[in-house]
């Protein structure tokens, strides 16, 4: 395994150093910038999922409460983003992608957003909480503390097995959602958890092959960068073959109608012929099939769960497993 | 007087675009406050009484 020097060893730009000068000069962050550090794009999935897994769940919410729970879902991913995007800033400064982010671009200084962070988690928590239900508060609360310290403190720079263990916060919502519902969980959300975490990888590793370069200039041990793209090329092809069966489970376990069963097949065996094309695939042509599969891999995320949520949310499964 | 004097005496002054982002920020805590007020309201009035009444 190639070992990569840490950022701080090749650059001198540290992560205290990046936006402080700012705190000196009246702010030029607007609102928008604040909502960036909120990572929106991440938490549309996130709303999305946890919506289902609370209209699914089984027991009455109340419309409003309802709301609250996935408000506060909401709330506490992007906390979590901001709380990422402080302890990341050194490593978004030298990254294409994400140089334009309020903190590297000096917009926002790296205290506020800690302090922005804290205080939506903190008032996320406790509003699902005193609002909604402990376990959802604690099951929020986790989501919160394994995203901005397991995954980004601990596993991103550590290991490029990150984002396979990583990816469990973003598994979580459904379950949230499921919590909010019931005060419980059940085996439905845990199958919506399965699915989320073994999605995750096929779908990172996909939009990290063709980031190679970035990862390594800010010292990411990224699969690409440590085990190079065949490698990461033959776990992507794995973790979809995974994805297939577990993607059907909320049918085998007669949770959900033929409709589901049909789609989570041919979504599944979608993603196993997209990973065994990235496979066979070398130069551009591989970037560009590995670009396909990331937009399919969301695709295919959003239609399981919209199924879900038809079948499910309005009584219409037909054709589930009875055992 | 130098510069830095200049700045002393008239304390910070915005610019434009400064002053733009404050008022941006400003408008965007006033509705959030406001939004979080009429929620609250709303879930008081809908879980009633047993808002209060929950184990600790």
């Amino acid at each position: 395994m190639t070992r990569i020097p840490s950022l701080a060893a090749r650059h001198p730009l540290q992560p205290s150093a990046v936006a402080d000068d700012a705190r000196f000069e009246p702010s030029l962050a607007t609102a928008g910038d604040y909502i960036a550090l909120l990572k929106p794009r991440v938490m549309s999935l996130v709303i999305f999922t946890a919506l289902v897994g609370l209209v699914i769940a089984p027991g009455h919410i109340h419309p409003v409460l309802g709301f609250t729970a996935l408000l506060c879902i909401a709330v506490g991913a992007g906390a979590a983003g901001a709380l990422n995007m402080w302890y990341e800033s050194d490593i978004d400064a030298v990254m294409e992608r994400t140089a334009k982010r309020p903190l590297p671009s000096g917009r926002i200084g790296r205290d506020e957003a800690l302090a922005f962070g804290i205080i939506l988690s903190v008032f996320s928590i406790v509003t699902m909480g005193l609002m909604v239900n402990a376990l959802a508060a604690g099951l929020l609360a986790f989501t919160i503390f394994f995203y901005a310290v397991v995954y980004t403190i601990w596993l991103k720079r550590f290991t490029p097995q990150n984002i396979v263990i990583g990816g469990a916060a973003g598994a979580f919502p459904p379950m949230i959602g499921w919590a909010a519902a019931t005060g419980a969980i059940g085996l439905e959300p845990i199958l919506m958890f399965l699915i989320i975490f073994f999605w995750t990888p096929p779908h990172f590793w996909a939009l990290s092959l063709s980031r190679a370069d970035d990862y390594a200039r800010a010292g990411v041990p990224m699969l690409p960068v440590v085990a190079g793209a065949q490698e990461t090329k033959r776990q992507i092809a794995i973790y979809s073959a995974v994805l297939l069966p577990v993607g059907m489970s909320p049918w085998l376990f007669g949770f959900a109608g033929a409709a589901y069963a049909a789609l989570s097949l041919l979504g599944g065996a979608l993603m196993v012929a997209f990973s065994m094309r990235l496979l066979r695939a070398v130069g551009q042509r591989a970037d560009r099939v590995a670009k396909q599969l990331f937009g399919f891999s969301i695709l295919y995320l959003f239609v399981l769960f919209a199924a879900l949520l038809v079948e499910r949310g309005f009584g219409l499964a037909i054709g589930r497993l009875s055992w | 007087m130098s510069a830095v004097a200049d700045k002393k005496d008239n304390g910070i002054v915005l610019t434009e675009a400064q002053k733009r982002a404050r008022r941006g920020r400003s408008i965007a805590i006033a509705v959030t406050l406001a939004t979080l007020v009429v929620l609250f309201y709303v879930i008081t009035l809908v879980k009633g009484p047993g808002l209060l009444n929950r184990p600790l």
